[in-house]
């Protein structure tokens, strides 16, 4: 059969469509992007209309897909690591709820923090609220496990992560395609109490849910993707979770690994194979690319039952991406010779493209501030996060979707003069609205951007949920139309920019500015709808 | 049959298209790929490296590991050099030579020609030149896969149905622009290796 060629995130999409799907449901987020947008622009999901339109944030987007998996179809989520903390809440009951039609969510978690605020694990998700996880260590698992996941999730009634981190979300190889599944009918819960979490029957749902941990932990010690694999040598036993298990194969590719190792890559943890290895090996060496999960839960609290090597004694960093030299390292293996970076080699930051409209809002920013001195925009998460950097150093704070506004207000109520927010059309209907709610109710003196480029552009141009709104949303919400000002940001306009900056500064409550111009990558297309 | 190969330079400069041209002719084969690329926030204007990996065993890492790339391809000189701790002692260093100057420390070309010359194996094309000439300045990058072409032991054959099928919804035109380039960099690293 004729291989596709498809990024890790395409993989695990193709094998949701192969497995059933009926609905896919996300925000964007690098690394987990590409999982949606290969599901929207399949033509087998146009043909057999499977849903899938961006969702305004993860949180909606996970309760959607619970609506579907309560009607009893297959439904899929998608987001990056930090969208589950956006998501959580639903997250969390939808353990105790649990599922009806298969319901599977897929989160990319960012190592090393490549395009993230933090490089939090999705597996402390699983364990916290009980649900099992998917863990592939390569793009043919991603395809295989998600039909594995759906399954697991129908036969237990549960939801099931999909995790997947940055290197094999984003690195593509070739798949081979497997039977294909066909969607449920709607069948909705034989037990009309399932999803309903008042407190009598949320008790009786969690005390399930605790029950169905022990068949979910013998699941996982039958996995096909949890492998004991035997070595002679006993003085180490490798534990190694998701592509973890591929660093420690690389470096013994000319010779078998003489140590045994554990493969993980679906939780619960496999408690017998966890006992073999343990029992048979003087020592534990855990590989795991993410946060050390597995190797503190292995520790306990008080660390002395058993020789652990990790990430938290130093054989592996604390944090960070792994990767084969990494692993020689942990492995007592002789480094390959590297030749060093030549010091005339600088760094190149990305940076705002040419031609970019936040440029031109930076530039006026800047100018209506000078008087005031730095340390007062709060900034939020978008391709303007960059206006952090040299020439612009306009923004002073970036640190999750919607917080500008928020701590613009927070500042304001503190005393700070003027306290300005930078958020862009997307995070604004993402999480900006409420915020602007609160601004708006306790009347608080600030100047809210919202930079409308008409596309989720930092993500690489996502339908953006408020496009052609964003003025009425701000009306709705109850911004003074005299203090809605929308403008060009274009050096042309630049003057006359600044001065209605400086007039809103002045203004004492809330104002809102929109300069909107569409992202420069989608403007001669918009031209040409036109 | 083992080729671990490193793709730099500059956000939008083109290294995907390269990726995808050799991801294609090689999923056509037996052949195992692997192919790491940076996607995100680092896609703009910034450094941006992919991994390749071809081999006719099964690959595990997505990564080259450090200090064993066969061959770094990269569409700008000084990010030829970021990667040099993956590159073999004997790999090859096949690099474009017009700088992309975006930053206001960037160092002499003259210090980068020594560094990229200094390494055992090296290609230095003034790709941006040769794309100028045949008329078709953004296909810089297809002159890159040409330069490296004699090194991939993948059959050129394989690499033309590659641009093919990737350019062909833009045309006849563009097709036969990127196919061009693709043989002017094949002729100028031919010409270098035999002299």
């Amino acid at each position: 059969m004729d291989k596709l060629l498809l990024l890790g995130d395409e993989a695990l999409a193709q094998g949701a469509l192969d497995a059933g799907l009926s609905g896919a449901y996300g925000y964007p987020g690098t690394p987990s992007t590409e999982i949606f947008e290969y599901v929207q622009h399949s033509k087998e999901a146009a043909q057999r209309n499977v849903h899938r339109t961006w969702s305004a944030n993860e949180k909606t987007a996970m309760e959607e897909a619970l609506g579907m998996s309560y009607t009893g179809k297959r439904a899929l989520v998608t987001m990056k690591h930090v969208g589950l903390n956006v998501a959580a809440d639903p997250f969390v009951n939808s353990g105790i709820t649990g599922a009806n039609g298969g319901l599977v969510v897929a989160v990319a978690d960012d190592p090393s923090m490549h395009s993230s605020q933090n490089e939090q694990d999705s597996r402390h998700y699983g364990r916290f609220a009980l649900v099992p996880v998917f863990e592939p260590s390569n793009q043919q698992e991603a395809y295989n496990m998600t039909f594995d996941a759906f399954a697991l999730s129908e036969k237990y009634e549960t939801p099931v992560i999909m995790r997947l981190v940055t290197r094999l979300s984003h690195s593509r190889a070739g798949i081979v395609r497997t039977d294909q599944l066909k969607e449920n009918e709607i069948k909705l819960p034989e037990n009309p109490n399932q999803f309903v979490l008042l407190p009598a029957f949320a008790r009786t749902n969690y005390i399930n849910l605790i029950e169905k941990q022990k068949l979910l932990e013998k699941e996982s010690e039958n996995s096909k993707y949890n492998e004991y694999h035997d070595g002679k040598d006993k003085s180490l036993g490798i534990i190694a979770c998701g592509l973890g298990y591929n660093y420690v194969k690389e470096n013994h590719v000319e010779a078998e690994c003489e140590y045994p190792i554990l493969k993980i890559c679906q939780y619960p943890l496999p408690r017998k194979l966890i006992q073999k290895i343990v029992d048979e090996c003087d020592e534990i060496l855990v590989v795991e690319d993410g946060m050390p999960v597995v190797e503190e839960w292995l520790r306990g609290y008080l660390d002395n039952c058993l020789k652990i090597k990790g990430r938290m004694d130093g054989t592996l960093p604390r944090w960070g991406e792994l990767d084969p030299a990494k692993l020689r390292t942990a492995l007592g293996l002789e480094p390959h010779p590297i030749k060093e970076i030549p010091d005339i080699v600088k760094g190149r930051p990305p940076e705002l493209c040419k031609g970019c409209p936040h440029r031109d809002s930076y530039t006026a920013l800047n100018e209506a501030m000078k008087e005031y001195g730095p340390g007062h925009v709060f900034g939020d998460i978008g391709c303007y996060t960059l206006g952090f950097l040299p020439p612009f150093n306009a923004i002073n704070s970036c640190v999750d979707m919607g917080a500008s506004i928020s701590m613009a207000v927070g500042a304001a109520d503190s005393g700070l003069f003027p306290s300005i927010a930078v958020i862009g059309d997307s995070t604004f209907g993402h999480s900006g609205m409420t915020p602007l709610l609160d601004a708006v109710n306790s009347k608080a003196n600030i100047v809210a951007f919202i930079l409308d480029n008409s596309i989720v552009a930092m993500t690489g141009m996502q339908d953006s949920a408020v496009t052609g709104r964003v003025e009425d949303i701000c009306l709705g919400i109850g911004v003074d139309k005299e203090h809605l000002r929308v403008i060009n940001p274009l050096k042309s306009h630049h003057e006359e920019n600044v001065k209605i900056i400086k007039d809103e500064i002045n203004y004492n409550g809330v104002s809102v500015i929109i300069p909107r111009r569409p992202c420069i990558h989608i403007a001669a297309k918009l031209r040409k709808q036109k | 049959m083992k080729k671990d190969i490193i793709l730099a330079g500059v956000g939008g400069q083109g290294i995907l298209s390269i990726a995808t041209i050799i991801g294609y002719a090689v999923v056509k084969t037996d052949l195992y790929l692997k192919q790491a690329e940076a996607h995100g926030m680092s896609q703009r204007g910034g450094a941006v490296e992919s991994h390749l990996r071809i081999s006719d065993k099964e690959i595990h890492s997505d990564l080259v590991p450090h200090g064993r790339s066969d061959m770094i391809i990269s569409l700008e000189p000084m990010e030829s050099l970021r990667y040099f701790p993956y590159l073999k002692h004997d790999g090859w260093l096949i690099t474009n030579i017009t700088p992309f100057v975006n930053i206001p420390n960037y160092p002499e070309m003259e210090h980068l020609l020594k560094e990229i010359k200094g390494h055992k194996n090296s290609i230095a094309i003034d790709s941006d030149a040769i794309a100028k000439e045949i008329g078709s300045p953004r296909s810089m990058n297809m002159v890159m896969l040409g330069a490296s072409a004699p090194f991939l032991e993948i059959p050129f054959e394989m690499l033309e149905d590659g641009i093919r099928a990737v350019f062909g919804r833009k045309g006849e035109d563009i097709v036969q622009k990127n196919l061009d380039a693709l043989n002017r960099g094949r002729d100028f690293t031919e010409k270098h290796i035999n002299k």
